[in-house]
Order: C-alpha cells, then structure tokens, then sequence
C-alpha cells in the first residue's frame, strides 16, 4: 500500500528523490516503533510468565500490569545519567549508541511477508550477520570505559562468547544457503514453500542446524542460561553496572531488540517464515500470511523465557567447550551432509 | 557532482582521516576504535562501487571478530604508549620509503590494469547479468577452484601449526574433565547404607 501511495506522491510533486527520501523514512518508522512496543510489552510478559512459572503473579498494580513497561521506561528516563569520574566520557556515551544502532539495523532486511520488507537484499542474510556481529562493541566498550573491575569482566567474557558462538551461528546458516540457493531472506522462506505445509520447512533436514541455530542465538544475546556476562551473582551486573537511567534502557533496548530479531530468524530460516504449516489446499488454515510469522516468532521469545525460568547458568568453562568442541564439529559435518544431500537430489536447492 | 561523487569523496576523506587518527592516537584502545572506522568506511566505499559481496564480508570478519580480538588484546594489555612513540621520528624514514614504495607497486598495477583494458574496467557480474554475491560465487567454485582450495588448505595448515605451537601437555595439572562431570550419576557421589538401630533399653 504504501508503495501505491509513494507513487502517486512521485506523480503528483514529480520529484521521486524526496518520494524516496520521505516514504522509506516513514516505512523505517513503521518497523522501529511497533520493534519498540514489543521490546515493552516483551519485558511486561517475560515478567509475568516468570511469574506464573515461579508461583508468582508478576506486576499487577499499574494498569493491572499491563502499564507497568510505561512506568518502567518513564523511571528510567527521568532518572540522572551517572558517570563514574574516571570513565572515558566519549566512549561511556558512544557505547550504549553502538550497542543499539546494528541492533536496529538488522531489522532492515526481515521480510515480514511475501512483499513487505524494507531492503529485499541480494547479500541479505550476510548483511544480518554483519550487524549482529557489530552489536558486541557497544558491550565491550561499555566495559571500558566504564573504568570498573565488574564492568570490564563482563565485557572480556561478553567477547569471547559472542566471538565464538558467532562461528557455530555462521556455519549453521550455511547449511541453509546451501539448501535454499540464495542469500535473500525472501527467497530462502519461498525456498520452503510447498504442498507438504511444515513437512517442506527446513527444520527437517537441517534439525542438528536448527536447534545449534536457536541455542548459539541463545548464547550471543547473553541470556539465560549463557548470561555470564551478567552474572548477578559473580560481577554484580556485568558490562552495564555503571550505567543508569537512559543510557541503560538503551543497552536494555538494544539487547530486546536483539531477542525478538533471533525470534524472527529462527522462524525464517526454518521455520518458513509466513508460510502456513499446513498445506494450501486446506483453505483459509492453508494461507500464508504475516501472523504466521508473528505466531512463530512468539513461540521462540516463549522459549527464551522458558529457558530463563527453567535453566541454572553455565559454568564460564562450560559454555567455551559447549561452542567449540561440540556445536562447531557438528555445524560442519551437518554443512557436509546438507552438502551431499542436495548432490544426491534428496533435497533440491531452491524448491 | 552526482550523489556517488560525492559520497566517494565523503567517505574517502573520513578513511584517510582515521586511518592518520590510527597511527596518532595517544591511546592504543582509541587506535583500535580508529581502524574500526577505516575498516568500516573502506566497506562503504566498496558497497558504492556494487561490491556489495566483499564489503559486507569486510564488515563481517574485520569489524566482527579480527578488530574485537584485537580490542581484547589491546584492552587487556597494560600498553604504555610513551616509549612506543619515542621511536616514531627515527622509524619515520623506514615507514616513508615502504609507504613510497606501496604507492609506486599500486599505481603501478593500476596504470598497467588500464593500458591492458585499454578504457574503463567492464564489471564482470553486470555483463552476465547476476549479482555481485552470485557472480563472485560461481566464478570462485568454477573458474578458480583449485587457488581457491589451495588457499584454504594452507590456512588450515596454518592453523593447525599455531594450536601445536600453544600446546603443552604439563604434568601435574589440577584439571577438570566435563564429560565426567556431566556423566556423575548420585550412586558415585552418595552412598546410602542401612544401620541397624540401637537395642531399645528399658529405661
């Protein structure tokens, strides 16, 4: 639609470099604002479902809990920005804007549906993990320059985690190029379409893949049960102890933000994105559609909080071993045998 | 000046300023940060010329992993830059001449690479109508296979040497072994035994 509208705007004025200029701000605007109400109400039900799984209610008082994200962010806005009198004040300030600037940007490729996305990028799914791999120098500067034992112990085991799990996470995504055919997001989702509804997905062939995918995703947005860079217990907040107000709601954003963007990955990468799980010819159930997607997405950020309640956190040692002696061996012999079954025609790339 | 000119020049005088910040900077986490920048504008000016393939790829590994070691390192070492900068006036002619030399080697391709096309380079993804990714893809797999595989070898030997390199097995280290660790089962751990109970005395 609003390409249509675009265009009429383009006729009217005749000038198609403010056309562009105007809509693809007002398109980035309807995926950053609705990005942010989520990243909200997410917090609002990560609470509550911890809540419930601890035999708790979770917040009821502010609009009986369903407001309690507005309080929370209006606190800490209002709230004083400290900064510790040895930090390095340049970076102090740049770390929490590198932390949510490729969080933000990544979202820019994510088809929502079979035309509504934003850049439908040849390069697409590298430009995603060019991003995510740039979200780990706001942490690690944060850690800095915060000039604070804590902080910067944090950030040193920030590193190493994202650094090696970015490896696992970077092998299991070439099994899915090798099975779709294509570095586009949209083609690899069209990739999984077919008669069979979610028996076409790429879950199947690619399972060792997909769950390495989700878990290494896990582990390089630092939640629980990989949230050592946290560690209330051990260094008190990690990377982020030193900052308050909104210069932490910042990292609180960018680390959301990034939660929901592996959510939506996940589902698209394997799951067939907005496909239907069950087979076109069983009528409106059978429909593609974008709340397929959203449903999807749902039941990943469902597992974060699952996992957050369910899990103790990995021992620092534990979790080195886990991403290089056991998730990267077995991303490789999968990429070979993903390999050998599009040579052998049992999966066809592309169909 | 059309829009790509402009951004051309944009981002070359930001590369050439940070990569002169890099060499200046009075703190090696600063420098660090300063190649950063030079990696990153570098990958925008590739991306003008529709690389988009090596540009990302050079966000991807240099600003993703080589340059966050690299800031590990840095960070971590308590470097003091004041003795590193006494030696840059007498280093300086040693740095000119490889700089001199560096210029005269690229001109040099660059001049030839034009006699030889005799115009401007044609872009080879274009004139078979693929993208930059896909072009770069199936000449690499295809026409340069076996430089291709050779290169990665050789990494692989690489590598392998530097692990062996670090490698000590000392005797007498405390170590713990996860896989027994995961593997315990409560029979090792606690034993349950039954004691017969005391004859009760009549009091």
């Amino acid at each position: 639609m609003i390409d249509q509208i675009q265009h009429a705007w383009t006729w009217l004025h005749s000038d198609a470099a403010s056309a562009v200029l105007i809509f693809t701000t007002i398109k980035i605007l309807l995926i950053t604002v609705p990005l942010i109400l989520c990243v909200a109400f997410f917090t609002l039900w990560e609470r509550k479902v911890i809540g419930w799984m601890q035999v708790r209610k979770g917040p009821t008082y502010i609009g009986k809990g369903i407001l309690q994200p507005f309080a929370d962010v209006f606190k800490l806005l209002f709230k004083e920005l400290i900064i510790p009198s040895e930090a390095n004040r340049v970076l102090f300030y740049l770390a929490p804007l590198l932390a949510l600037v490729p969080a933000f940007a990544a979202w820019s490729v994510i088809p929502f549906d079979a035309q509504v996305v934003l850049s439908n990028s040849n390069a697409g799914l590298l430009f995603l993990l060019a991003m995510t791999s740039m979200g780990v120098y706001g942490i690690i500067l944060a850690g800095w320059a915060s000039n604070s034992k804590y902080a910067f112990l944090g950030a040193m085991r920030a590193a190493a985690q994202m650094v090696s799990y970015e490896i696992a996470m970077g092998f299991s995504i070439v099994g899915v190029l090798i099975a779709a055919g294509s570095l586009n997001l949209t083609r690899i989702v069209e990739a999984q379409a077919g008669n069979g509804g979610m028996f076409e997905w790429f879950w199947l062939p690619l399972l060792p893949l997909f769950v390495i995918y989700f878990i290494s995703g896990v582990a390089e947005t630092n939640r629980a049960p990989f949230d050592v860079s946290e560690g209330e217990s051990e260094i008190v907040a990690g990377f982020h102890v030193e900052y308050a107000g909104s210069a932490f709601a910042l990292f609180f954003l960018a680390e959301y933000a990034n939660m929901i963007l592996i959510c939506f990955l996940a589902s698209i990468l394997f799951l067939g994105g907005w496909l239907s799980p069950f087979p076109e010819s069983w009528g409106l159930v059978g429909t593609a559609g974008w709340w397929w997607l959203l449903l999807k997405a749902n039941f990943f950020a469902f597992l974060y909080l699952w996992f957050r309640a369910t899990f103790p956190r990995y021992r620092y040692d534990q979790i080195m071993r886990l991403g290089w002696k056991v998730f990267i061996p077995i991303t490789i012999v999968w990429v070979l045998v993903t390999g050998i079954m599009v040579y052998c025609g049992w999966l066809l790339p592309g169909e | 000046m059309t829009l790509p000119l402009i951004l051309f020049y944009a981002f070359g005088a930001i590369l050439i300023g940070s990569a002169l910040a890099v060499v200046t900077a009075r703190n090696s986490v600063h420098a660090a940060l300063w190649l950063v920048l030079t990696f990153f504008t570098s990958a925008c000016i590739w991306l003008l010329l529709h690389a988009e393939f090596l540009a990302i790829v050079l966000v991807l590994v240099y600003v993703g992993a080589v340059m966050v070691l690299f800031l590990f390192v840095v960070m971590m070492l308590d470097v003091k830059v004041a003795p590193l900068r006494e030696g840059f006036v007498r280093h300086l002619p040693v740095g000119l001449l490889v700089a001199g030399v560096m210029l005269a080697e690229m001109l040099g391709l660059i001049g030839f690479g034009k006699l030889n096309e005799g115009g401007a380079l044609v872009d080879a993804a274009a004139a078979q109508g693929l993208s930059n990714t896909e072009w770069l893809g199936r000449t690499l797999f295809s026409d340069y296979i076996l430089p291709f595989e050779i290169a990665a070898v050789i990494l692989t030997v690489a590598i392998i040497a530097a692990v062996a390199l670090t490698l000590r097995h000392r005797p007498n280290v405390r170590s713990q072994d996860p896989s027994a660790q995961a593997a315990v089962r409560s029979q090792d751990r606690i034993r349950i035994v039954e004691i017969a109970s005391a004859n009760k005395e009549t009091p």
